[in-house]
């Protein structure tokens, strides 16, 4: 990747992550530990991978996101606001009465959501649907679901993972987002998943294990890959940073379900924008 | 009542389906290793590449039919009541009803009707559920005709849409050449001056049976069809709860959250009047023939004729 792309992407990615820390702090409540490990993938994912149009926000031919770890809601908000699907002063409103952006995404009133999520596992097989309806129609459109490490948990995931090897759908990319954290701790501790790529390609899945989501160079490689497969679906399994661009975040599974304060709030956004002018200066 | 025709509404479902994929291209259909008994099979025979089978995983099969309807498709989900509106339900909460999708959910084997199968598959509190769910339409109709026309209707309609049918074949009370259904509106089959029964599925037909046994006894009682409980047809309700003396409801399931609170919440604001229940009465069926335990239950004329008098 160039230089000047590199850049670009990682200042989406960073007011990605500064969207995240306004639209918690205001809210007094959401989810930034798994919205800030998904940043750089969202900025890959809305400025290089997938094919959107703003201004037609529900255009058939689209590709789709579904956020099935729909509480980190916040990034994508964040990204959507970032490439104009809706003004950037609804992201200090998340979760107010009255406002458009809900607690978990809502696909009936926010533009670019493709799907309304929140309660895990679900998101992964209307995915898939949305798959199986390209497949149908002849449509080319692809369609990608993120989901969380926690979320694998849960029965409904493994039973979307039969259906869309089943029926072949290479139109469907998942991304997992295994920063290890969920709620009650380590995902290892509390009911391992692991080993999640040997489950996926058990399950008839092509499997790419990618070891560091906050590496352009290495998200690019892994998304030019799964776009080159065929014949299967592709679970991309990406080592994150929970908290990632917040010192104070970082591995800490604490910031799983709850903002920063007014201190701690300036502190993250010092930081953040610190990184802001670092990366225009380069 | 051997010269009756008998069909279950599940063999209109199925044929309906087949209709609509004729003239649809959009309908797809689901289902979950039932498609024989749900007869959705009969539409996989015309269009094998329009019905997915998702074998035995209700939850995951709710949520793609999400997904299908998100991006155009008119998804028809099949599974038994139990497992449509049981098992999937949160699934048919958040993933359906919440983004007010394009989902029609045909619930086969609902009721105690179910018969040998037991209590683990009798469900009678599906009405219940998919009552409770904001914007999802209900709808229980009454014999094949109406099933039929129902499905149509259900296919035209923009948004989540439960259709409940059963196992049991059921009398043909209606013409298909002149019956038509309408949206939400109440079939008064019979008219009445003394008291009401209101049914739904195949309890109409024994609220007929019961009408008869009454109107032998002098008592005159309005007999209304209500194919759809959600949205229910507050006016003719109300209209009934003022002109009789009483509402007598009869439903293929539980007394909680069925037919029987739906007629409740309806009149007792507006027109309060008294009604009685011909239900199942908070609690698990058994095993045994269908038309047995519609017996056993007291899913009958004379329970619905017993309960009409109470009100006189």
């Amino acid at each position: 990747m160039d230089k000047a792309q590199k850049k670009h992407l990682q200042l989406f990615a960073n007011h990605v992550r500064q969207g995240v820390i306004e639209g918690t702090y205001h809210a007094k409540a959401g989810h930034p530990g798994g919205s800030l490990s998904i940043a750089d993938t969202l900025a890959y994912l809305y400025e290089t991978e997938m094919c959107v149009d703003p201004a037609n926000p529900a255009w058939p031919q689209r590709d789709r996101l579904v956020l099935s770890k729909g509480h980190a809601c916040p990034a994508l908000y964040a990204a959507l606001a970032e490439k104009g699907f809706f003004d950037k002063s609804e992201l200090l409103k998340l979760r107010h009465i009255g406002a458009m952006l809900q607690g978990h995404p809502d696909m009936k009133n926010i533009p670019g959501i493709d799907m309304s999520t929140g309660s895990l596992g679900q998101g992964i097989s209307a995915a898939c649907g949305m798959a199986l309806s390209a497949k149908v129609s002849g449509d080319a459109f692809r369609v990608f679901a993120i989901l969380g490490d926690g979320e694998i948990q849960e029965g409904q995931v493994w039973e979307a993972a039969m259906f869309a090897a089943h029926h072949h759908l290479d139109n469907l990319v998942a991304i997992v987002d295994n920063n290890n954290l969920q709620i009650d701790g380590e995902v290892g501790k509390v009911c391992s998943p692991y080993p999640i790529d040997e489950k996926f390609r058990a399950f008839g899945w092509d499997v790419i294990v990618m070891d560091d989501a906050h590496d352009f160079d290495k998200i690019e490689a892994a998304f030019t890959e799964a776009r080159a497969l065929s014949g299967r679906p592709v679970v991309i399994i990406q080592t994150s940073v929970k908290g990632k661009g917040v010192s104070y975040m970082e591995n800490v599974a604490d910031w799983h379900g709850k903002a920063p304060g007014k201190e701690l709030y300036e502190q993250a956004m010092a930081q953040l924008r610190e990184e802001e002018r670092k990366l225009e200066e380069e | 009542m051997a010269d009756v025709k008998r069909i279950a509404t599940r063999e209109s479902y199925g044929a309906a389906l087949v209709e609509l994929g004729r003239r649809d291209e959009s309908v797809v259909v689901l289902d979950a290793d039932l498609a024989a008994s749900t007869k959705t099979g009969m539409f996989q025979k015309e269009f094998p590449d329009r019905h997915f089978d998702c074998g035995i995983a209700e939850a995951n099969m709710m949520s793609i039919a999400a997904g299908l309807a998100a991006a155009g498709k008119k998804p028809f989900a099949s599974s038994f009541a139990m497992f449509a509106a049981g098992r999937a339900y949160e699934q048919v909460r958040n993933s359906i009803g919440y983004p007010h999708l394009n989902v029609k959910i045909g619930a086969t084997h609902a009721g105690i009707s179910v018969g040998e199968d037991g209590a683990t598959h009798q469900c009678n509190e599906d009405i219940a559920l998919m009552r409770s769910i904001p914007g999802m339409v209900v709808i229980n109709p009454a014999d094949a005709v109406e099933a039929r026309a129902a499905v149509l209707a259900a296919a035209e309609y923009d948004g989540p849409v439960y259709l409940r049918f059963g196992r049991l074949g059921v009398p043909v009370l209606f013409d298909e050449a002149t019956y038509k259904f309408e949206w939400g509106k109440i079939v008064t089959l019979r008219e009445g001056s003394d008291v009401t029964i209101a049914a739904t599925g195949l309890m109409v037909e024994r609220a007929l049976q019961a009408a008869d046994m009454l109107a032998a006894e002098g008592v005159s009682a309005r007999v209304l069809d209500v194919h759809t409980i959600k949205p229910i047809d507050t006016e003719t309700l109300l209209r009934a709860a003022s002109e009789t003396r009483g509402i007598v409801t009869a439903e293929e399931h539980g007394v909680i959250g069925g037919l029987y609170s739906a007629v409740c919440e309806t009149v007792c604001g507006e027109a309060p009047c008294r009604v009685k229940p011909v239900a199942v009465m908070d609690e698990f069926g058994v095993s045994g023939p269908a038309l047995d335990l519609l017996e056993l239950y007291g899913l009958n004329a004379e329970t619905i004729a017993k309960r009409a008098r109470e009100l006189m």
